[in-house]
């Protein structure tokens, strides 16, 4: 039911008075109010402090603690009020929750006290309003993360029956787990600096020959370096190998930034093992040696700081690329001003456009080699405009860049703001269901012919069940549907029964659709067809009702019955010649003559009788028995199956 | 560079004080409405003062500005059918609740409607609903009217029903219904035809009885 408009039900009641004479079939009986109470104030005292209310204020939210019987538990006789021992300051947000349909979180309320309190009056929290939800969910993020984290402390001990893989997966991604990963770690760490170091000290002159000019070190102790990068490499080698057959999806673990980085550090030493024969690709093979100093990226699987650095620099994409389609832009117009501006200067340095943008980097990023410098007055006056400019230009994407920063460092210590998204969604979902609750409540009801307006037929039809069975139906019966719940369903009956069609829900409505495309049986002449369409179902449904007695979760006014078959009755006689030998198998009890329609429900349409073996007899679905109403798995039989058959 | 700049910011806030004389305007609009005494309604209704109580109560819950407007009319209609799309018989119903065309419905109106719908004679009551049949108000419903309620109620059923909703069905309903109120065949209904067939219709004059105890 619709919380919060529960005051507009008579008026929708009232409403459908428009109906009544566009309908052809008589409506269902209203339900009554049999204790009609005149509304009347309710004392709730929560811990001392005293509140009051009307009670259909809290008969607006019949799926909560105070506004179902729950709250009869809490009656003090003595002082002829409900009395309930919790916290007074929190009920006051709950309270307003009833008066004004709306629920707010209080700022100041610790969110794990607050959620017990929600927890205990039955209301859920998807339901806080817009204005507080962000905080609500915000605090209870973090509130898990806390108890994760200190969860997680505790949570490092070994699963056991781990496989040898998934042991060294967990080893190399978190170093902590045991003294192997922390020895792997730090040797790999080490020699992924001995390797940059390498590299650096092979370019340093360390000539002791007097005569000869200043020798790189790398070529003075050829072998001595050969035999450390050949050490490096293996071990990065054996690293990666191992790596790649612990990673549990392989496919991924190659496509991985870390990874791609790892074959680039280790390439080179093998594409120059190839090559180094060949003098013509040797010039090629020496830029190849730069690429191993990207084995200096290697440590940022050892450090989460740079990580984050790479990660902020992916996501201030916009920034940067802002800030350097401006930067050109100035650097443009700037080379472009003092190219003319210098022109006529003798000497000048300001040969080309081009050779100006030198001089507008320099100046804008306030560096001012020196090298090129304004000899003409106007030269000098656009270059102070051009280093003016630069520092704002260069100063304001920054910022930005560092917020960002700053931004995506605080939620790595918190959820992602991705996931907040899906939270949402899942929220939004959430809400949609407990609203669609109230569409599927109706049909639920149907299904389990709950409706109290008919039950005056009931007791007949209970005596012909088993006697276990009619605990159980008992049980169902007693069970509260509330007084706006069923004035609820009776307006949607209403509605049902003037179009004369009903609800049904969306899977059944799907299946019915197809068996009507796929299950044509060829016995049939394709002018009865398109007819049968309407009336089939008819007739179908009408045996439907004739089962009735059989399952007996429905009751329904004899009238009915018989006012339906008159009218009918000749459509179903059509169908006479076909094939009855199937409405045997289903129907054993003493039906009035339309027997005969059932055959018609077989031809075309939904209602494919399909035989259920004869143990099954009450089972007289008409629906194909592969779709048993997961729903209410413990009801008798009865109960599963009138997933069709309409309970007006 | 920051000459233009500055130019720019100078040209948008030129433009932010009309702006904000349309904000005025929406909020000189939201006015709030009282209803008369509750003497008087309770003279021009037929509910006593407690029933009148109650009703304010929900309907000043809703609305706390004392009067609903098409669209939260249609919001509020729309929760009891989720299945389908309330909106176009909300619309229907709205222009036969609000009296006076003013694009908005006072506590009197919907209180004079209900007053009718539960407490009225048969006469009053059949007498509304060809109000609100009547779309255009000039007397007669006729078979477009006519089709566009009964599209307008199937609408509320959505599109899960059973049996499937075929598309001749709005027809045949809407031709038995001619069938049966058209006394003199003439394609259009007026009031005392409408008056007329529904008197003779038992189920009509039963299932108008139906709502009596809904206060």
């Amino acid at each position: 039911m619709a919380a919060g408009v529960a005051a507009w039900l008579p008026f929708a009641r009232a409403a459908a008075i428009g109906w009544m004479p566009v309908a052809n079939l008589p409506m269902p009986v209203a339900p009554t109010n049999k204790n009609k109470l005149q509304d009347e104030l309710i004392i709730l005292n929560v811990s001392g402090r005293r509140f009051q209310t009307w009670r259909n204020t809290l008969d607006r939210f019949p799926d909560t603690l105070l506004g179902s019987s729950e709250k009869e538990f809490f009656f003090n006789e003595d002082s002829r009020e409900y009395f309930f021992d919790r916290d007074p300051d929190m009920f006051r947000s709950i309270l307003n929750f009833y008066r004004t349909g709306k629920l707010h979180y209080p700022r100041y309320e610790c969110i794990s006290a607050y959620d017990e309190e929600l927890a205990f009056f039955g209301i859920i929290p998807e339901i806080i309003g817009d204005c507080c939800y962000e905080e609500y969910k915000d605090r209870k993020r973090e509130n898990i993360e806390r108890l994760l984290d200190d969860l997680e402390d505790n949570k490092d001990s070994k699963l056991p029956n781990m496989t040898v893989r998934e042991t060294m997966w967990r080893a190399f991604e978190n170093p902590h787990t045991s003294t192997m990963a922390l020895v792997f770690y730090y040797v790999t760490g080490f020699f992924i600096a001995i390797s940059v170091i390498t590299n650096v000290v092979e370019t340093v002159p360390c000539g002791l020959t007097p005569n000869q000019r200043d020798v790189p070190c790398g070529e003075r102790y050829t072998e001595a370096f050969f035999c450390m990068d050949t050490a490096c490499v293996m071990i990065f080698t054996v690293e990666y190998l191992m790596r790649l057959f612990a990673a549990p999806s392989r496919y991924r673990f190659m496509r991985s930034v870390m990874s791609i980085i790892d074959v680039v550090a280790i390439l080179p030493y093998y594409i120059g093992l190839v090559m180094t024969n060949n003098e013509d690709v040797s010039g090629a093979f020496v830029t190849l040696r730069v690429f191993r100093v990207f084995r200096i990226f290697k440590f940022s699987r050892h450090s989460q700081g740079l990580r984050i650095l790479g990660y902020t620099l992916k996501s201030c994409a916009s920034e940067l690329g802002f800030l350097l389609f401006s930067l050109t832009m100035a650097i443009i117009i700037f080379a472009t001003v003092m190219f003319y501006a210098e022109k006529g200067s003798t000497s000048s340095k300001f040969t080309s456009i081009p050779a100006s943008f030198w001089y507008t980097i320099v100046t804008m990023t306030t560096l001012g080699y020196g090298d090129m410098v304004p000899k003409t007055i106007a030269g000098k006056i656009f270059g102070s405009i051009c280093s003016l400019s630069g520092v704002l230009v260069i100063a304001l994407p920054v910022p930005v860049i560092v917020s960002n920063f700053s931004r995506i460092y605080h939620q790595n210590q918190r959820a992602d703001k991705r996931r907040a998204q899906k939270v949402q969604k899942a929220r939004l979902a959430r809400m949609r269901i407990s609203k669609s609750g109230s569409s599927t409540a109706f049909l639920h009801s149907k299904r389990n012919g709950l409706n109290q307006s008919l039950e005056l037929t009931l007791p007949y039809y209970k005596m012909k069940l088993s006697p276990q069975g009619s605990i159980e139906e008992d049980q169902q019966m007693k069970k509260a549907t509330t007084l706006l719940e069923s004035q609820h369903h009776h307006l949607l009956q209403c509605l049902e029964k003037t179009t004369n069609h009903e609800f049904v829900d969306e899977r059944l409505y799907e299946q019915g659709y197809l068996q009507t495309t796929l299950q044509n049986f060829p016995s049939q002449s394709p002018s009865l067809s398109s007819e049968e369409g309407m009336t089939g179902t008819c007739c179908s449904r009408r045996v439907k009702k004739n089962i009735q007695p059989l399952n007996a979760t429905h009751s329904h006014p004899h009238t009915h019955n018989l006012k339906e078959l008159s009218t009918l009755h000749i459509h179903c006689r059509e169908q006479h010649q076909l094939n009855t030998s199937r409405s045997s198998l289903n129907l054993i009890s003493d039906e009035s003559g339309s027997l005969n329609c059932k055959s018609s429900g077989l031809v075309t349409t939904a209602i494919i009788s399909i035989p259920t073996p004869p143990s099954n007899n009450s089972r007289a679905s008409p629906d194909a028995p592969p779709h048993p109403n997961p729903d209410s798995p413990s009801l008798p039989n009865p109960g599963t199956d009138v997933v069709k058959i309409s309970s007006l | 560079m920051g000459a233009v700049v500055g130019t720019l910011t100078m040209q948008t806030r030129q433009r932010r004080p009309s702006r904000d004389k349309i904000d005025d305007e929406l909020e000189l609009s939201i006015v709030c409405h009282r209803p008369e005494g509750l003497e008087q309604l309770q003279a021009q209704t037929n509910f006593s003062k407690k029933e009148l109580q109650v009703l304010y109560r929900g309907f000043k819950n809703e609305c706390p500005c004392g009067a609903v407007n098409e669209e939260t009319f249609k919001q509020i209609y729309s929760q009891f059918f989720p299945h389908g799309d309330a909106s176009t018989y909300a619309h229907y119903l709205f222009n036969a609740f609000d009296s006076s065309q003013n694009g908005s419905i006072k506590f009197e109106d919907f209180v004079t409607a209900l007053s009718i719908l539960l407490r009225g004679t048969t006469t009053e009551k059949l007498q509304w609903t060809f109000n609100l049949y009547d779309i255009n108000s000039d007397g007669y419903i006729s078979k477009e009217e006519m089709t566009d309620i009964v599209k307008a109620i199937y609408d509320m059923m959505g599109r899960y029903t059973y049996p499937a909703l075929k598309t001749d069905t709005l027809k045949q309903h809407v031709d038995a219904f001619f069938r049966k109120m058209d006394k003199n065949r003439d394609g259009v209904v007026t009031l005392d035809e409408f008056i007329l067939s529904c008197q003779e219709d038992e189920n009509i004059m039963r299932s108008l009885q139906l709502f009596e105890n809904v206060i």
